[in-house]
Order: structure tokens, then sequence, then C-alpha cells
């Protein structure tokens, strides 16, 4: 008898949207789950309905053979049921201790017991090896740390199925070694996992079986030991994903973007940044998060105070300008974050599409909207988004659709160079091969491109050259030839092997 | 001697000018530490005061009518946490009514039950007398500057402390934070949502009740149609300039106080009209907030 078996789910969202579609899901007891799937095909919704934040249309849930109602997140967890968001659910004001007592806090009267409470995550964390300071204050935690966070604030509540939504988006190639290493004691110790990722190789290192979904389907269920990521990637999209064709490096480049002595007033003491990009090139920074990687980004935007040193643009100097002026002047970013920097969601498609230019189609002040609409309906089709219309709010879409709207306003313009930020984070195979191919051609066409990722299989597929920042500075300079994972994790760890001059 | 008279004056009649400020801010920052800012301050303080001359005048107890003030700020602040909570209903919009039926209802409450309007003072009703402590209140300067004052104005410095203990300390507290910052994580775990609102609201509605009484009847024994006078949003600006933080939020309204009890002093001793010096402590406290956060906004830097 399974553990967990989920049987005809059908979800349709106020609106329509038919987000799970008759779905049939067994999970062994002790088993880390695959579920995989496109950017849109339902993977979120049919976890919240086991966690019991949506109520299905029908279909019936069976946990250890018995059938369930689960009517809130409360009742959930009573059952032992746990869930990490794809959006971590933090506080961040309050201590680690006390997010993850949140809501079972151990009392003493009318207080909550803080010693009780600080000794109750300790324990867990030594037991568990997921070590973090139950004092400090979460918001002064890096995104690896918020999630040991949420791990952890599951196993305070006793769960014993577990649910984590793309737990490894967010995190360093160590950050996930650490996080399966935990997953895999966690099952030792009796626990049941469901893993949701786009990674198949994560999928396939850590997962017996996993469930592919496509538009709210269950397409396939496979055995990682008798499968490949070719054919569970060829489940999700329906088509073989085909990795992308690099063309020779540009044979005479000139410069693109040079920049020289640049600080960025960050917490870092500031060592003055050099490099430069040449035309059909990309350049490739690596780097643990946190490293400087955000603050070179908003001082090359222009959004940043206390920025010294020369930014040239094709030989103009950017110094003294502001953001829209060095838009205007060919740069272009794909920010790290979309959804806080690079889009507006409760706006609707078209208005985010016409975001960075909409003033140019003003006549005395008054906007032209029907032909910006009109143009967002050609980025629209030039960079199949897959939306009813223009006018849907952005927040409808999946990560996979709004990042693309991202990149049709970005790239709308032919920029001269582009600044992409982490450009396929949480993005499914096919959209993130897509937006690989925007990046190459554009590099055919002789834009410079500066790829900032943590993704090292990204950097390595696709860059030129190469630069590691650390600590606010940059540690080392790779050509593509002689970078390899072990000596960018050396050099992202602080650590030099080789050096050549930046 | 004579100048440090005149200090010691200035400095107890800011204490007492605080109080309603203070005791407002702490609802304030509870209203907005839970995600529902009440901009309806001022119209919760504005009955607490109507409601502290009214009941203390029949039932011929100034402290029944204080006991009355402070459940009436309750009320009213279930009233908007059912608006705002239940019936979604816009918190700007919602504390705008509450302040507009504050003002008109005491007004009309004047005309109809007392047949006056302006100002009701009945003389049958006395103020809070002054709690004088044996030995404190005797000593020189400090216990004319500390300890020698209307009850209320204890009360607020209590209300400092505890407001901190309970949205720290305490599990509802801790929630109620929760709740403000991500309400979707505190609905997540399982926090009853809706009754930590309501708790956050009503607590605030007594302070503001509280607050209200003490302009009424702290000193004199009377009632000013509009006699708050904007003193709601102060308090909250003083909260905003604080972040949430009591202790900060309390000092700012210390500020305020300190210009209002100046400006007395400027007008007895000043042929200018009384209007010009009675806009000063607004004009000020909005000038000294406004540079301190434009430095703190200035030093994050752009983020
Ligand atoms: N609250 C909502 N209201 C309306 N539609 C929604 C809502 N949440 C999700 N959807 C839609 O339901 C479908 C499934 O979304 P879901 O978030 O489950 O996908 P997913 O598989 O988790 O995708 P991703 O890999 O991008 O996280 C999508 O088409 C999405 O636009
Ligand atoms: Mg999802």
């Amino acid at each position: 008898m399974p553990y967990l078996e989920l049987r005809g789910i059908r979800k349709t969202y106020p609106g329509g949207v038919l987000a799970n579609d008759d779905i049939t899901l067994s999970v062994e007891q002790g088993e880390i789950h695959g579920l995989v799937g496109e950017n849109g095909a339902g993977k979120s919704t049919l976890m919240k309905i086991l966690y019991g934040m949506e109520q299905p249309d029908h279909g019936e849930i069976l946990l250890a053979g018995r059938s369930l109602k689960i009517a809130n997140p409360h009742a959930a967890i009573q059952l032992g049921i746990g869930m990490v968001h794809q959006h971590f659910q933090l506080v961040p004001n309050l201590t680690v201790a006390e997010n993850i007592a949140l809501g079972a806090e151990p009392r003493k009267g009318l207080f909550a017991d803080q010693a009780a409470m600080h000794s109750r995550v300790r324990a867990l964390s030594e037991r568990f090896g997921l070590q973090v300071d139950p004092a400090a204050r979460v918001s002064d935690l890096s995104v690896g740390l918020q999630q040991r966070v949420e791990i952890l604030k599951m196993l305070y509540r006793d769960a014993r199925l577990l649910i984590l939504d793309e737990p490894s988006a967010v995190l360093t190639p160590q950050e996930v070694e650490s996080l399966f290493s935990v997953l895999r004691r966690l099952v030792a110790e009796g626990c049941t996992a469901i893993f949701i990722t786009h990674k198949l190789y994560e999928i396939m290192s850590i997962c017996e079986r996993a469930t592919v979904l496509r538009r709210g389907r269950v397409v396939g269920s496979v055995r990682t030991a008798e499968s490949s990521p070719a054919e569970i990637s060829r489940l999700m999209v329906g088509h073989d994903v085909a990795s992308p064709q690099r063309t020779p490096p540009n044979a005479n480049p000139r410069d693109r973007l040079v920049v020289r002595a640049l600080t960025t007033g960050s917490a870092h003491r500031s060592t003055p940044l050099d490099f430069t990009i040449r035309s059909g090139e990309i350049l490739g920074v690596a780097g643990v998060e946190g490293n400087g990687q955000s603050e070179l980004i908003e001082a090359l935007l222009g959004v940043r105070t206390g920025v010294t040193g020369d930014i040239v643009l094709d030989g103009t100097s950017l110094s003294r300008l502001n953001a829209r002026r060095r838009r205007e002047k060919g740069l272009a970013l794909i920010p790290e974050d979309r959804n806080r920097e690079g889009l507006s969601r409760p706006m609707q498609v078209w208005e985010n599409l016409a975001s960075a230019t909409y003033y140019r189609s003003a006549r005395a002040s008054v906007l032209d909207l029907g032909g910006l609409q009109g143009a967002a309906r050609d980025l629209i089709r030039r960079f199949d988004i897959r939306v009813s219309s223009e006018k849907s709010a952005v927040s409808t879409l999946s990560g996979g659709n709004a990042q693309k709207v991202v990149i049709a306003r970005e790239l709308a313009e032919s920029p001269a160079v582009l600044i992409a930020a982490q450009p396929t984070r949480g993005l499914d195979v096919g959209a993130a091969q897509f937006v690989h191919e925007q990046l190459l051609n554009l590099r055919r066409e002789g834009v410079g491109i500066l790829l900032i990722s943590a993704d090292l299989d990204e950097l390595l597929a696709l860059s030129d050259r190469l630069i590691v920042m650390f600590e606010g500075r940059i540690l080392a300079t790779f050509q593509r030839d002689a970078a390899t994972r072990q000596a960018l994790g050396l050099a992202m760890a602080g650590r030099l092997e080789s050096e050549d001059a930046p | 001697m004579e100048t440090l008279d005149l200090i010691v004056n200035i400095a107890a009649s800011t204490l007492r000018l605080a109080t309603p400020l203070i005791l407002a801010a702490m609802a304030g920052l509870l209203s907005l530490q839970v995600g529902q800012v009440n901009i309806g301050l001022e119209g919760m303080m504005l009955a607490g005061s109507f409601a502290v001359v009214a009941f203390g005048f029949w039932l011929g107890s100034t402290w029944m009518g204080v006991l009355a003030a402070i459940l009436v700020g309750v009320a009213l602040a279930a009233l908007f946490a059912f608006v705002v909570t239940r019936l979604k209903a816009n918190l700007i919009v919602s504390g705008l009514a509450l302040n507009l039926l504050a003002s008109g209802g005491t007004a009309y409450l004047l005309e109809i039950l007392f047949n006056t309007s302006g100002t009701f003072s009945p003389t049958a009703l006395q103020s809070l007398p002054n709690l004088s402590l044996p030995v404190l209140s005797d000593l020189p300067l400090v216990g004319r500057l500390l300890f020698n004052h209307s009850p209320l104005v204890y009360v607020s410095w209590l209300a400092i402390p505890l407001t901190a203990l309970f949205l720290y300390r305490t599990i509802p507290g801790i929630h109620i934070q929760a709740i403000g910052q991500n309400e979707e994580a505190a609905r997540s775990v399982g926090i009853p949502v809706r009754r930590r609102q309501y708790l956050a609201l009503m607590i605030g509605g007594a302070l503001c009740g509280l607050a209200g009484a003490h302009l009424a009847v702290g000193d004199l024994a009377l009632f000013r149609e509009d006699m708050t006078a904007g003193r709601g949003f102060i308090a909250l600006a003083a909260v905003y300039f604080a972040a949430g933080r009591p202790r900060l939020s309390a000092l700012a309204c210390l500020l305020f106080g300190l210009f209002e009890a100046l400006q007395f002093r400027l007008q007895l001793a000043s042929s200018i009209p009384p209007q010009f010096f009675q806009m000063l402590p607004y004009v000020m406290v909005v000038i000294t907030l406004a540079v301190i956060s434009a430095r703190k906004e200035w030093r994050k830097g752009w983020s």
C-alpha cells in the first residue's frame, strides 16, 4: 500500500485556469519522489492542495490508506504534512527560533518561552546537521540559511511527509549538496518527501521515482535508475530539447563596455573593479551570492549612490547619466529577481512591456495606448509569450512566461550591452533553452553580455570568459577553455589555484 | 534659579502634553504592526474625550467616565476591525470615516444631550486629581517634574514598556508582528489571523480612549468640539518615524510635547496672534521628523 495516494485530483482556479486535470499519483513510505514539469504545469497547485491551501474541485487524498479532507494548513500540519514553499514564508523581523516555532510556541503563561524555544531549535539543528543561530534575525540570513529555517520549521512540527517546492532554485551548488544530505538523513529517519525542481540532474541524483506533469496532467512516471534526463525532459516538453549551439567567437571584437576602477560603496571593503566586455562576448560572473554581484549590477545600471570609477559604453561615459539615459545608450538588464525588480505583478502584460519606453510614445504628454498595446502584441508573438491577451495581469503568468515578458522588453530595443542576472532561475528546461538561445543570438549579433548566474553549468555552457567575484572583488579570471567546475568552485570559496591577470 | 524653575515647568508640561500622544502612538503602532494601520486614532480619542465628560457627569464620577472612555474606544476599534477585516474595506477610507463619525457624532450628541455647542464643561465634573506620592512628590524640582501629575500621565509611561513587552515577548504579540510582516506566512502555520487583528486593534481602542480621557479631564474638565486637534495624526507620524518601535515612538511624542509646551510659553510672552504659535508645534514636528527620516533614507542608500 502506498504511503500517499492522490486520486483524480482536479482544480480549476477562479477565472477558469484548469491547473490540475485528473491527477493520480502515489508515493511510497521513505521515498524521495520527484515532481517535474514545465512552468505552469500545475506542480505548486497540486502541492498546495495536499497542504490544505487550495481545495480541489474533486478527487481524493489518501494518507497511509485513510481518505482525508484537508481543509487548511493547520489540518495538514496535524496530519504530519510540512511544506517548504516556492516563495519562502518567513517573517523577516522575527528571530530564527520565533519563525520556526511560529504558531506552535512553547508557552510560559502568556509569554513565549524563549529558552525552551531556543533549546528545541538547537536540538533539532544538531540532530539533522542544520546549523543556524536561533537568535539571528531572519532578515539578516542568506537565502540558503533562510531555507534551513523553513526546513527546521517543518521538522519542529514533526512533519513526516515533507513537500519541497523548488527548494534548490535559489541555492549555490554547495548548498544544494548539503540540502541533499539533509534530505537523505530525514528519509533514513522515516520521513517521506516530495521534491520539485527544474534541474533534472537533481532528480537523477536524489529521487528514486519521478512523476512528470504537463498542462495539468500526469504524462509519465519514471524510475530514475531506468531513465535519463533526456527522457524526462522529452516527457516534460513533449519533444527533444537540444542544447544550444555556440558559434565561434567574434574574429575582430571591439570594446563595448569598459569598466575602470569601479567602487560600489558596498559593505565589503571596496576593491575597485576593472573589466571589459567586447562585442560578441559573454562574460560570465561566478560567485556565491552576496559577494558584490548585486551592487555591481546596480552600479552599472545607475541606481546606486556612492559609486566611483568609470563606466564607458561604446566610447560614451555613462557615469554621470541616470538609469533612463543609460538605457537609451543601449544598456539593458534582466534583473536577478524578476518579481521585485523586473515586473509589476499586478499590472498587465502590455504595461510591463511598455514600462521602459512608454514615454517615447507620448504626444503632448498623452500616451498612445493603442500603439503601446499593438507593440505589446508584436512582442508577445515574437517571443512566444503564452498569455490569453496582452491585457492579462502578470501575476497570473507562470514563472517562465513572466521571465519572457522581461526578456521581450529588454531585447525589443536591440541593446548594445545586456546584463543578464540569473536569467533562467526557476525556469523549466524548455524556457531555459529559449533564454539561452536568445543570449547566443545576441552574442552572434555583436552584443556584449554580462551573465551573472548561480548555475555553474549555465556559465560554463555560455561564457567566453569567466570572472569569479569574492567579497566584492574580482578574485580570478578564466578563459573558457581553462574554466572547470573544480577551479571555479575553489575560487568561489575564496581560494586561488592558478590566476591570470584580469 | 529662575531659569531652572522655568526649565522644570516646561519639562513638566511637556510630559503632560505628550501623554495623549504616547497613548495614541502605542495604539497606532499596534495597528501598524498587525498590518491594518488605523488612521482613525483621532476619532477614537475624540470619542473618548466626549465619553469621559458625558459619563463622568452623569455617573458623578470622573473615574467611571474614564472607564466609559475606554469602552467607547474599544467599541469603535471593534467596528473598525470588522469593517477592514471582515468587509475588507479600504484602510484609509475606513479610518477617515471613523474620524468623521467621531467629529460629527460628538458635536451632534453635544447638541442633543447637553443642549450646547462648542465647549461643554459641567461644573459638577472634576478633573482627575493629581497623584502625589509620599516623599517623592515633595522632592525639590524632581518632585514637581516627575511626581506631581495626573494619574493618566503615569499610565502613559507604563504603556510604553508594556506595549513592548506585549509585542515582543507574548505569543499574541509575536503573532501580531508575523501577521503584519507576512500574513501568508502567519496563515500557513495556522495562526488565527483575524482574531489577532481584532485583539491588536481593540487594545489600541482602549489606549485611544485613555488618551482622549486625558485630554478632557487630565488638567481641566471639559469637552471641546474637535479638541484632539490632529493629535491622532501626530501620534501616527511618530509611529512611522520610529518604524513601529514603542520606545522611539514615545520619544517622538515627547518631542511634540516639548514644542507644544514651548508654544504656550511663547504665546503668553508675546503680542503676535496666538494662532501663529499654535501652528508652530505641528510645523516643527513635521520638519524634524522629515529631516531625520530623510537622513536615515540617505544613509541607507538606494536599495
Ligand atoms: N492563484 C491563482 N489564480 C489563478 N491562476 C493561477 C493561480 N495560481 C496559479 N495559477 C495558474 O495555474 C497554473 C498552474 O500553476 P502552478 O503554480 O501550479 O504551476 P507550476 O507547475 O508550479 O509552475 P512553476 O514551475 O512556474 O512554479 C498556471 O497556469 C498558473 O498561471
Ligand atoms: Mg511552482
